[in-house]
């Protein structure tokens, strides 16, 4: 029986000719990553069981990007103790405030996660890089702990979903589209403990970003993993970047799909997820017209050079409607500096937008734009769970940064067709 | 062989309501169980009391890698999760904790909120004390047996990399 992509992936880390869904394996581990708020819990439990030495430390990433700059005191210590242990093993990749950006946005752009690789990291939305045809995924601290001491972890070797996806997106229209009308299709649980694939001739339409968009929330569909072939996009998007041996893989024509699902981008539509499950979806003609107090712009999913530049586009000699705060939040600091370099910055701030340097702030109700009982945002993050953004009473509804600009710009929910 | 009184839950309970966001800088396990299930729940974490049992729906424990969740579900005194089935980070961060979480959607539509419920871990039995009804839960596979019975995946690596080294 064949292999899918990320079933190839799995058994070539773990030294064996093949594996089936549902395996248990111990894997080899290319790279093993944190943050400021899962990386102290891993270094406790790291130094309670009295490990001494990190596997490798090349190949761990450290990276302050939820409360950072550090929105208080107990967020202080955080960052603290992680910073402590990057230091203590003198770790490669460790981004402090200055150099730090959003870790699913940032890792891809320093190339330290590529092609073929196998990644886990302490944060669920890890499995970002599948968008280079990598195997990452989401875990908890203690595997992130088991990763850096032993440079292994298990696995059980996950079944498949195939998302074929034909024809080209319209303007305007975006992978957070594509993403959001997918878990509207499967539920939020559709994907659970399943790798999503992602093939056809549509992949090619779609744009480096695009890709990470959709990889990004494949876990908002319970998905262990996202993943797209590697084609001519993704080698050039690594060229320059990844400076390493790397392999591609490709599934096996024979590979087994518990699933297919098939989505003709061309027929897309600006689509959101209303409060409080990201798979509440309508499209935005739907609902267009619900009330909002808040935009924000920015996120792991969605805080790339393309959406700070789709987002600007539509501000552009437009203002931020009264009673409308609209934050926008570079991922990486690269991003803020080709938006001030793009005089994309210049548009946000004339715009009358906040423009704040790298964090995940207000996507998990950090900081940077928290709500209080009774407000609502658009929001390009991923997550619209209750209080997700601050107070239960509060709400998130899941949109593109064009749909969030267009919004900003309305003072309700609404499309860039709207304006 | 465990026994307990079961709090009983629905679909898709996720890591934000487990233990929101706004306490992750909690410095204990004993601060987080505090809080744990408050947004849905305001009176679970003071009524919860030692060996007690939560029955959740489909996909408990969806959303955030949190390790915080199954962590403070602990810390507030509960033996072990019940479900349909979980999402897969909460899964592996029980596990690795040592928690001992069981799958059975038989049990999880049958037994209800307040049943006194008994679980053996080595057969994957499950018995409503309260309404006499037994299910069989999916057994736990030998290797995650190992991690569990190690009290974790860390102190079996452990005890492993030691071994591997003549210590």
């Amino acid at each position: 029986m064949g292999m899918t992509m990320t079933q190839k992936i799995l058994a070539a880390h773990a030294g064996l000719p093949s594996v089936k869904a549902g395996d248990l394996i111990e894997a080899k581990l290319d790279l093993v990553l944190g943050n400021d708020v899962t990386t102290p819990v891993a270094v406790g439990v790291f130094d309670k069981i009295g490990f001494t030495r990190v596997f490798d430390k090349d190949k761990i990433a450290i990276v302050l990007d939820h409360y950072t700059p550090c929105k208080d005191i107990k967020s202080a210590q955080l960052c603290a103790t992680a910073r402590n242990f990057a230091k203590r093993f003198n770790i490669t990749h460790f981004y402090d405030v200055g150099q730090v950006g959003i870790e699913h946005a940032l890792l891809p752009e320093k190339g330290i996660v590529g092609p073929g690789e196998l990644i886990i990291g302490a944060d669920s939305h890890t499995c970002t890089y599948g968008a280079l045809g990598a195997f990452s995924t989401g875990v908890g601290s203690t595997d992130m702990a088991a990763g850096m001491a032993a440079g292994e972890n298990w696995f059980k070797v996950p079944p498949a979903i195939k998302v074929e996806l034909t024809g080209k997106l319209k303007p305007y229209v975006s992978g957070k589209d594509v993403i959001l009308h997918l878990i509207g299709m499967i539920g939020v649980d559709g994907a659970l403990y399943k790798s999503l694939e992602f093939v056809g001739e549509g992949v090619k339409e779609l744009s480096m970003d695009d890709r990470f968009t959709i990889a990004n929330m494949a876990i908002e569909a319970g998905g262990k993993n996202g993943i797209f072939p590697v084609d001519e996009k993704t080698l050039e998007y690594i060229k320059g970047r990844v400076n390493r041996p790397y392999n591609v893989y490709e599934a096996d024509p024979d590979a087994e799909y518990e699933r297919e699902v098939v989505i003709d981008l061309s027929t897309l539509e600006p689509t959101v997820s209303l409060p409080h499950l990201p798979s509440n979806t309508k499209t935005v003609s739907e609902v267009k017209g619900m009330k909002i107090d808040q935009v924000v712009i920015g996120s792991c999913t969605n805080g790339r050079i393309s959406d700070m530049r789709i987002a600007a586009e539509i501000l552009k000699g437009r203002k931020v409607a009264d009673g409308v705060r609209c934050i926008v939040i570079p991922a990486t600091q690269q991003v803020y500096m080709d938006c001030l370099k793009e005089g994309i910055a210049e548009i946000f701030i004339e715009s009358g937008c906040a423009f704040s340097t790298p964090t995940c702030g207000p996507c998990l109700g950090g900081h940077m734009g928290c709500m209080c009982e009774g407000e609502r945002a658009v929001s390009t993050t991923n997550r619209n769970f209750v209080g997700r953004m601050g107070h239960t009473k509060s709400e998130v509804v899941l949109a593109s940064p064009a749909v969030a600009a267009a919004s900003a710009v309305l003072g309700y929910l609404g499309a860039p067709s709207d304006l | 062989m465990y026994t307990g009184k079961v709090f009983k839950y629905g679909n898709n309970i996720d890591t934000d309501v487990i233990i929101p966001a706004r306490y992750l800088n909690a410095p204990s396990p004993e601060e987080l169980a505090k809080h744990c299930m408050e947004d849905i729940d305001i009176d679970f974490a003071s009524t919860v009391k030692e060996g007690d049992i939560i029955v959740g729906g489909a996909n408990f424990g969806c959303g955030s890698s949190r390790e915080h969740a199954p962590i403070a579900i602990r810390a507030c005194g509960v033996r072990c999760v019940i479900a349909a089935n979980f999402a897969r980070i909460f899964y592996r961060n029980a596990i690795n904790i040592g928690f001992p979480i069981l799958e059975c959607p038989e049990a999880s539509e049958a037994i209800q909120n307040g049943d006194t419920v008994s679980v053996d871990f080595d057969s994957g039995l499950i018995k409503d004390e309260t309404t006499g009804q037994t299910f069989q839960a999916v057994a736990f596979p030998p290797f995650i047996n190992r991690i569990i019975e190690n009290d974790g995946l860390l102190p079996y690596l452990k005890a492993r990399m030691d071994a591997e080294e003549g210590k």
